[in-house]
């Protein structure tokens, strides 16, 4: 094994050395910031709107609100059940003394990872993965990798390894550089803080009877895993297209399609069932933590965990397939 | 002549998308010599060496080196080679030692001290630590050939050694390969140079739409009975008519501007010849035996006119 062990780290060197990992933390630098400015000012906003800074008042404010556009008839009905459930959230949060959207790091940290999971981190991983095997055959290395005294399925498990690597960095770097930046500005507490889950999705409404609080800080990880779990699904997808397509322009573009087709469909589906087998409708692992209506009827945690590992695996049996047996012939 | 064979190709065929490439090829490269393979672009030489390599699987034949058959002992055959296929492409972003280490790490057991004697065996010198973006081609096919002897192959495989290289370079190339093939390593050379072949290889194939046309040693194939003599003749048009009176004498070519005519003909022949034109008032300024080059060879071997 210190074979394969020689293998992953020549990966990694390369990797290191082309500097994808720099240009995802030269981009998490720059958006970060941005984003927290963003918080900021729907903070100050909502403060502003409401007249004062009592966040009870906001949120019995906004289920007034949803409880008024409730009763409008103009409202289509899938939209009426959803807004029945936030109200029913909001109630609890309201009752438990809890301020759902507090602005710390720990909060900016999970809500952060909650909006990306589905297109911005995907995103930061194919910028890893894309160019993997392609980029060695665009460049013509792959001749000389392929002309080792080492089996084909070990420079490609190798290359796997190193993938799956750099995709929990990615997720790591993503939580601290969130927790690190945003802290400067919300204060780096609230790692104690209760966060409700446990909603059950019932058909087409989410049930309360099992939701509880968690400390905040084990909330994190299991968002933090659940984003791993739909990242290594991600990378697996994006190294298969590496593998498929010679160009890694191409295989990068068409990872970029899938993921913002993902983000499209999942506003429009809602009626077309079988929509929810693609992989990217189901990498919002997230929101089943926090109780937020799947796009599709008939998916859960369950249901989406299955698919993506369904996906995974399918890339990556193509994947081995193809690369061990294909002729070199660029 | 009981030397290893370094290199066996069988009967060998590849298909691509219905099209037969390569239509069953087979030759034999022994220890310590050079081997041109030689070909017009397009004749199926790549292709030959990617199977050699185990970069395509042939459709049938059989390509054994050092006696392991590449498809079925392809790590044992491997560990036999070292090759660079087409280009010398190593990692750009990546200085010249980083590559060799990479590289080193792939095979069973490469010592740093291996390592340095490639180097210094390449003569790269200090630029080992550059970055490969940053070579001309002539270092980066020379860290190429570092490369492929990392694993102290019996059988180098090289892709058109001399491609693109400067005069020095070329002149370098061909003293460092014969070199290496002087210390007992066989060294396949592909190359649509036939002049390049010349100068450096002992033994020759020749490969033309995808089969070997002809195999043996350079010397043979330039031996003397292929001569041909240039008459220096003026007039040139006059020159021709009483050369075409000998029927034992071929004219091969007759060029009117610099003013020669080339033939073919047995030795006896040229007193005879040169009499009667010096008879008829041409006037001979020069008259010499020139050996053939491979040019004229692949022609004759060809038919002439299936590639330019």
């Amino acid at each position: 094994m210190s074979n394969m062990y020689h293998l992953v780290m020549n990966e990694i060197i390369k990797l290191m050395r082309k500097k994808r990992l720099m240009v995802v933390f030269l981009i998490l630098l720059v958006l970060v910031p941005i984003f927290t400015y963003a918080q900021l000012r729907v903070t100050l906003q909502t403060q502003k709107q409401l007249g004062t800074t009592d966040w009870k008042v906001a949120l019995r404010q906004q289920i007034n609100d949803t409880t008024n556009r409730l009763s409008s008839s103009r409202i289509p009905d899938e939209w009426k059940q959803w807004m029945k459930v936030r109200v029913q959230q909001q109630q609890y949060y309201l009752d438990h003394n809890i301020n759902p959207t507090a602005p710390n790091a720990v909060t900016f940290t999970r809500e952060f990872m909650s909006n990306s999971v589905n297109l911005f981190i995907p995103l930061l991983i194919v910028i890893i993965a894309s160019d993997l095997v392609s980029g060695e055959v665009t460049s013509g290395t792959i001749k000389l990798l392929l002309t080792r005294p080492i089996k084909r399925w070990k420079i490609l498990t190798s290359k796997l390894i190193a993938l799956l690597l750099f995709v929990s960095i990615v997720v790591v770097l993503t939580g601290g550089m969130a927790y690190g930046i945003s802290g400067m500005v919300f204060g780096y507490g609230g790692w104690t803080y209760p966060v409700l889950t446990g909603f059950q999705l019932q058909g087409e409404t989410v049930g309360t009877a099992t939701v509880h609080a968690l400390p905040q800080w084990q909330y994190i990880l299991m968002e933090y895993g659940l984003a791993w779990y739909a990242c290594l699904a991600v990378a697996c997808i994006s190294f298969m297209v590496s593998v498929l397509i010679r160009s890694t322009a191409a295989g990068m573009g068409i990872m970029v399609a899938a993921l913002i087709a993902g983000t499209i469909l999942t506003n429009m589906v809602s009626s077309w069932e079988s929509a929810k087998y693609f992989f990217m409708v189901n990498l919002n692992l997230t929101d089943y933590l926090s109780g937020t209506l799947p796009p599709i009827q008939g998916m859960n945690l369950t249901f989406s965990m299955i698919t993506l590992g369904v996906w995974s695996l399918l890339a990556l049996l193509i994947s081995y397939s193809v690369f061990i047996r294909r002729d070199v012939l660029a | 002549m009981s030397r290893e064979i370094t290199l066996e190709v069988k009967n060998v065929k590849k298909k691509i998308r219905g099209k037969e490439i390569i239509k069953g090829i087979s030759f034999k490269v022994e220890q310590g010599e050079i081997f041109g393979f030689l070909g017009p672009n397009g004749s199926g030489k790549t292709t030959t060496i990617r199977m050699l390599v185990g970069l395509i699987r042939p459709t049938a034949g059989n390509i054994e080196i050092c006696g392991y058959d590449i498809q079925k002992h392809t790590n044992k055959a491997l560990e036999n080679v070292g090759c660079i296929v087409e280009n010398p492409e190593l990692y750009p972003y990546l200085t010249g030692m980083e590559n060799l280490e990479h590289f080193a790490r792939m095979l069973p057991h490469v010592p740093q001290k291996k390592i340095d004697e490639v180097v210094e065996k390449v003569d790269l010198g200090d630029r080992i630590h550059d970055r490969v973006k940053d070579y001309s081609l002539g270092m980066r096919q020379r860290l190429g050939i570092a490369q492929a002897l990392l694993g102290d192959p019996k059988l180098l495989i090289l892709d058109e050694p001399t491609n693109g290289l400067d005069p020095q370079g070329i002149k370098q190339m061909r003293s460092f390969i014969r070199g290496l093939a002087d210390m007992g390593l066989s060294v396949f050379i592909s190359s649509h140079l036939l002049s390049e072949i010349q100068l450096l290889c002992d033994r020759v194939g020749i490969i033309l739409n995808g089969q070997v046309i002809h195999e043996g040693t350079v010397s043979s194939l330039l031996d003397e009975s292929h001569r041909k003599m240039y008459w220096y003749v003026h007039p040139v048009a006059e020159g021709e008519k009483i050369i075409k009176g000998f029927s034992a004498v071929k004219i091969t070519h007759v060029d009117h501007e610099e003013g020669f005519i080339i033939t073919e003909s047995d030795e006896e022949w040229v007193p005879l010849v040169n009499e009667e034109l010096v008879k008829n008032k041409v006037k001979v300024s020069r008259a010499e035996w020139k050996k053939p080059v491979l040019e004229d060879l692949f022609l004759k071997l060809t038919g002439g006119n299936q590639f330019v």
